[in-house]
């Protein structure tokens, strides 16, 4: 017989569960919806940017499931009961991630548009801890353009957090 | 996007019960590729079968001694094991090569297989395309082919397949498990993708209603005698202009095995098995591997922007076999090419 | 009197830091509003010729799409030429979104479909099927070289070529060394991060608070006045942040239009956002073709210089660049002519680009002074010292300051250039091939007319407001410096209002002006409010300050200050209370002196080194190391300002040896209109980048005595690295971008 029957879409949509930055939403999205337009349109999140639409610039990169993804190529239908951080679920209590924090002090950043999806990059890359030396934090950061050209700044301020050791505990 | 009906598998026989219901209806996994394509009018599915939740996410070991890769299996995780690093380091390297840590994190087994080129007039739905639309033409001959295919060509399209992994798949002789309606089959690479000929919108082997469960790697023994070396516009993060797999199985001084495949040339990940068997029974060294070269491009023709490909394809494969015969394969992240 | 307590000269993190690492930061299309539309817009699929027919049936059937805009049933807008001429328009006809059914352009907007929802509007913009009559484009600049012209009308604020001096022709006739080469680059897109985009929010009654990716807040503004017919009071443009630009938000672009006119027509929210492919569709650093011939006598000393190019400019506009004078200013010579033409082509009409001009024009004249020194055998710092220009001969005007000689020295110092082997290939790392090369950079420093306003409450806090823009820039960050120290309150009591039409005028964010411009305006604003502040402090009765003047005062702290005398002071609460005044508040415009501008001629000069390291045989180059030793007057902020040169040089690299916008000429298309295909930097092409800012003073330029960095970081860069790679390799390369190809 035909696939699961509760999954297939109405004129309503389907439904889903997604819990982004330990908040739980129920929404019903059309199968069109993309992850990052949701995060954007619907729930206003728009620290997750939206740089190329294609998957080649990384502005959108978000922790899906505890990996970071490229929240543009992602159809939301597709991730019902997944978890999301994204650049507002990274501080706790106000207070900056270790990441931010470096990438203030490096001036890792100059318009900004590029740097939440830096950051979330960033962070999932100590999480990975395959990146030690400089020639991979920079490998390991190319899928992340910043046409402002801050790339020695955000390397010298992922450098400081591995440094550090401080890794933050993402989910 | 165009609006279509989204279904989820949660068994085999439904993903390919829905897909052989509706002509044109697509699978769909990591979405890298379908959803781009999608957002740019070039795929407009009117199902979309999501096999995310389908049991296809192990790496085990076959009888035969090597690996079957779960068609889910993500390129990272494929990557990082632990298994494909110690026999199959070329799959790894190759992998790694390609795209970046985002979209290997999404990007699937099954679906870098069925990747769809990087053609700048396929993706472009303003311009006629015969991949996209059969019959409209081919633009590329006569326009922007910098990055087009030098081998295998023909004069319907001159699209080059984008992926890294399956050049890496095409020198390890790897079969893929798929099943359909009629059953399940086992395809070697080498058949798996096609040649344009006059139906290049037709990519693969694969049957429409047929899902890609597996990836079998037989079992290798070629030690540090690898490379994937990968030659591009920018250090990280673009296609190939040109890639090469390489491995060779040494034995007292002499090539024992070997295996050749490119990347970014042709239509498909390019195997020549007569540019190996050259290598075969020799000692490795700059002749032999020039003669390999000669073989592989035998053929090889250029269009107006492109037949720098052939000399940089050649250099490329000399330089491959000498990285693989001195056991010291390419690293992925130190750019000096070695 | 220095202050080492002083904000202005610290390295000091951006004061926007914390809203754009958390994401706080909100960018054009990143404004809700009730009911807010989304328009997605068609694109042409021809180049030239025009729209038959155009069917919006199947678009107008999708559940919630609201209008298809075409050209059949657009709203009626202004009708002259005039009134859709931006502040930084070019001579010619601005295009006119869906004015009529001619296509001038390949990409050009066709239709807007807008819809209650994103996919609603994307699916349904899919279905629209328009059928055109082509007509013959040329979209290959070669073509056109024939039929190249002098603009006759010049274009605001661009120097066109000075008249020839001396006797070009025969004194390269006479010069016993010569160098003649042609020399290209590609068709670059600035290609900012954040897609263009408005958010038009719909107020009522006709009024419109606008969204824009912009870099000026008031060029949006009066054009959206003047195109639709408004009250220039109903019209509020918002731009306060601005995701990248690079020149690609001087000038509005057509979304702006395109929701405006939704918003009017429809009376509700819009947002319009462009794809990355859309991107390509509009301005672009135009293509060149450039000839250059130097010619020097034994010792190096250039006895000729002619520099001639060829420009591409939209059949609508024409688009004018600097690109030649630089070479009658950058060197001594008595003998130069310099020309400068267009040629019309079928795409939309190219734009400043970082450096516009100077960065096609100086990447050509810098490597020709490279061949002139291997050609004479000399060092290529010793050519440029030998030719070291004392005064501005283009315009025979002295200088206000230039301290580029410290600029070679000690930038050649830091990257060790004395150990550098003159030979062609003569240097290698393992198996590569390492090549040093250098160049010189240059970038006007401008000063504009700029209003800003200071008010400081009783309480301590200090809002700064000035239209001005940060588009990445530190413009936030310095103007706070600046105002924490002239009124001696901590920066974090500094609020910085921009990006916003309703405030003190200012012109557009871009030539590298904001830091010099804005930044003496809010010191005079500041300077204004620190003489009402003394006054209220010296009417107190008995007040420690009576008979100080301004020059007697320091402010500190939040005191007025007897300078010396730290014991004598009034606070500015005490002031403000004397004066039976909660605030105090002041708007002040600077300008340029004319006289000064009469008598001097303003430059940031950089010299740049650069390292490679070439796998020759597979055509892989690596930029290792760059040294850049700038100097641009005074350095307000370290930090941000080596940020800013950083960025240059990284653009400047892609220029070297990536970026490229490919036309395919039989379709007149841009096709690589991706991040995939059109190549910018990523961080493993990056590596160690050293900048240095070298002091210099300059009481001339403006009142602060900054000379802007936005751009010099750029200039020179391409040709520094060019010359490293014939350094490496002996392979003299004069087209960008140097793709492995072009070394095999």
């Amino acid at each position: 017989m035909s696939p699961s029957q509760e999954a297939s879409a109405d004129a309503a949509g389907i439904p889903v569960t997604l819990t982004v930055n330990g908040t739980t939403h129920r929404l019903t999205v059309q199968p069109t919806a993309v992850l990052l337009d949701v995060l954007r349109e619907r729930l206003q999140l728009t620290g997750t940017k939206k740089g190329c639409d294609h998957g080649q610039c990384g502005a959108c990169t978000v922790i899906l499931d505890g990996r970071r993804v490229n929240s543009c190529m992602v159809l939301a239908a597709m991730k019902d009961g997944s978890s999301v951080t994204t650049i507002e679920g990274l501080a706790e209590d106000g207070r900056l991630h270790p990441m931010q924090q470096a990438f203030i002090e490096h001036d890792a950043f100059q318009c900004g548009y590029c740097t939440p999806g830096q950051i979330m990059s960033a962070v999932a890359l100590l999480e990975e801890g395959r990146a030690n030396t400089v020639e991979e934090i920079r490998e390991y950061m190319s899928g992340n353009l910043c046409r402002c050209g801050a790339y020695v700044n955000i390397v010298a301020a992922i450098q400081q957090v591995l440094a550090t050791g401080r890794r933050s505990a993402t989910p | 996007m165009n609006n279509f009906e989204y279904l989820r598998a949660e068994t085999l026989d439904q993903a390919v019960a829905a897909a052989a219901a509706n002509p044109a209806a697509k699978f769909i996994a990591g979405g890298t590729n379908l959803v781009d394509l999608m957002k740019y009018n070039v795929e407009r599915p009117e199902r979309v079968i999501d096999i995310t939740r389908l049991p296809l996410r192990e790496i085990a070991p076959t009888e035969e001694g090597g690996l079957l890769i779960g068609a889910l299996v993500p390129n990272s995780d494929l990557a990082y094991d632990e298994r494909i690093q110690a026999c199959y380091p070329l799959l790894a390297s190759a992998i790694l090569a390609g795209a970046s840590p985002q979209l290997r994190n999404s990007a699937t087994t099954g679906g870098n297989l069925l990747q769809r080129t990087r053609c700048y007039y396929f993706y472009d739905p303003g311009t006629p395309c015969n991949k996209r639309e059969p019959g409209t033409g081919c633009p590329a001959i006569e326009g922007q082919n910098r990055i087009h295919a030098i081998l295998g060509t023909s004069e319907h399209c001159i699209a080059t397949h984008p992926s890294d992994m399956c050049v890496g798949l095409a020198a390890l002789e790897a079969v893929i498990h798929v099943q359909g309606q009629g059953g399940a089959r086992r395809i070697p690479i080498g058949e798996f993708h096609r040649l344009p000929g006059d139906t290049p919108h037709i990519d693969t082997t694969l049957r429409h209603d047929e899902v890609v469960t597996g990836v079998e790697l037989p079992p290798s023994d070629y030690g540090s005698n690898h490379t994937y070396l990968k030659l591009r516009d920018r250090l990280s993060y673009a296609f190939a202009l040109v890639s090469v797999a390489a491995a060779l199985k040494i034995e007292d001084g002499v090539v024992a095995k070997a295996r050749l495949a490119l990347g970014g040339v042709a239509h498909k990940p390019w195997r020549d098995t007569a540019a190996e068997a050259l290598l075969v029974g020799n000692p490795p060294g700059r002749e032999r591997f020039a003669a390999a070269a000669e073989e592989v491009l035998r053929d090889a023709r250029g269009y107006a922007h492109n037949s720098f490909k052939i000399e940089l394809a050649r250099r490329a494969i000399i330089r491959a076999l000498e990285q693989a015969a001195a056991g010291t394969p390419q690293s992925q992240t130190d750019k000096r090419i070695r | 009197m220095p202050n080492p307590e002083a904000y202005v000269g610290r390295p000091t993190s951006r004061v926007d830091g914390p809203a754009k690492v958390t994401g706080a930061a909100r960018y054009a299309a990143e404004y809700f509003a009730p009911d807010l539309a989304y328009g997605v817009v068609v694109s042409s699929a021809i180049a030239r010729g025009r729209i038959t027919a155009i069917d919006t049936a199947a678009a107008l059937a999708v559940p919630g799409v609201i209008h298809v805009f075409t050209h059949e049933n657009r709203p009626r807008t202004a009708w002259l030429d005039y009134n859709y001429r931006d502040e930084v328009a070019p001579p010619g006809s601005p295009f006119r979104p869906l004015h009529g059914p001619e296509i001038q352009f390949s990409g050009q907007p066709v239709a807007l479909v807008v819809a209650e929802s994103f996919e609603a509007a994307g699916y349904a913009a899919s279905l629209v099927k328009v059928e055109y009559e082509a007509a013959g484009h040329v979209t290959d600049l070669e073509v056109k070289r024939h039929e190249a012209y002098v603009p006759k009308k010049k274009r605001a604020g661009v120097k066109p070529p000075p008249e020839p001096r001396g006797d070009p022709e025969g004194a390269f006739g006479a010069a016993p060394v010569h160098v003649d080469g042609d020399y290209t680059h590609a068709i670059e897109h600035h290609n900012p991060m954040e897609p263009h985009a408005s958010t038009v929010v719909w107020e009522g009654d006709g009024k419109l608070t606008i969204y824009d990716k912009v870099q000026g807040s008031q060029n949006s503004q009066k054009y959206v006045a003047s195109v639709f017919g408004l009250n220039a009071d109903d019209v509020r443009v918002v731009n306060a942040y601005v995701g990248g630009a690079f020149g690609s938000g001087l000038r509005p672009q057509y979304q702006l239009f395109l929701a405006v006119m939704a918003a009017l027509e429809l009376k509700r929210s819009v947002r319009v956002v462009l794809t990355r492919d859309q991107m390509f569709t509009f301005t672009h650093r135009p293509h060149a073709l450039q000839t250059i011939r130097l010619g020097a006598d034994e010792e190096g000393r250039l006895m000729s210089v002619r520099h001639d190019v060829v420009q591409s400019t939209s059949q609508f506009e024409d688009y004018q660049e600097n690109i030649v004078n630089w070479s009658g200013l950058m060197y001594r010579c008595d003998n130069v002519a310099l020309t400068h033409k267009l040629a019309q082509i079928d795409t939309y009409t190219p734009g400043d680009m970082r450096a516009p001009g100077a960065t096609t024009g100086v990447f050509a004249l810098e490597i020709a002074m490279d061949e002139l020194a291997e050609r004479v055998g000399i060092d290529p710092v010793e050519l440029r010292l030998r030719n070291y220009a004392e005064k501005d001969q283009d315009e025979n005007k002295e200088f206000t300051s230039k301290e580029l000689r410290e600029c070679y020295r000690i930038g050649a110092e830091r990257f060790g250039w004395s150990r550098r082997n003159p030979a062609p290939r003569s240097m290698r790392d393992g198996r590569e091939l390492v090549g040093w090369g250098m160049a010189t950079g240059c970038w006007e420093a401008y000063f504009q007319k700029t209003s800003a306003r200071a008010r400081l409450a009783a309480g301590g806090e200090l809002e700064i407001a000035t239209a001005s823009s940060d588009i990445g820039t530190g413009t936030y960050t310095i103007l706070a410096q600046l105002a924490a120290d002239d009124l001696g309150v901590p920066i974090e009591r500094v609020a910085v209002r921009i990006g916003d039409s309703s405030l003190p005028a200012s012109p557009i964010e871009g030539g590298s002006w904001t830091a010099a411009s804005a930044g003496a305006a809010v010191q005079a604003a500041c300077g204004a409010v620190r003489e009402k502040l003394l006054g209220l402090a010296r009417s107190i009765d008995g007040s420690p300050l009576a008979n100080a003047g301004i020059e007697h005062v320091a402010f500190r702290d939040g005191r007025i200050e007897l300078a010396g005398d730290p014991e004598r002071f009034v606070t500015l609460a005490d002031a403000m209370q004397a004066g039976g005044v909660e605030h105090v508040e002041a708007e002040e415009t600077v300008s340029p002196d004319i006289l000064t501008s009469m008598r001097y001629s303003m430059y940031t000069h950089s010299a740049i080194f650069a390292e490679v390291k070439v796998d020759e045989e597979l055509g892989i180059i690596r930029v290792t190391r760059i040294v850049n030793a700038v100097a641009a007057g005074r350095i307000l902020n370290p930090k941000t300002a080596r940020s800013q040169v950083l960025g240059g040089i990284v653009m400047g690299v892609g220029m070297a040896l990536e970026e490229e916008s490919m036309l395919d000429h039989n379709l007149g298309r841009f096709m690589n209109h991706n991040f995939a295909e059109y190549h910018v930097p990523v961080n493993a092409d990056i590596h160690d980048i050293d900048v240095i800012f070298v002091p210099e003073h300059d009481d001339k330029a403006n009142p602060l005595g900054v000379k802007g960095l936005g751009e010099i970081g750029i200039v020179g860069t391409a040709a520094a690295i060019a010359n490293a790679i014939y350094h490496a390799t002996g392979k003299r390369i004069r087209a960008l971008p140097i793709t492995p190809d072009k070394l095999l």
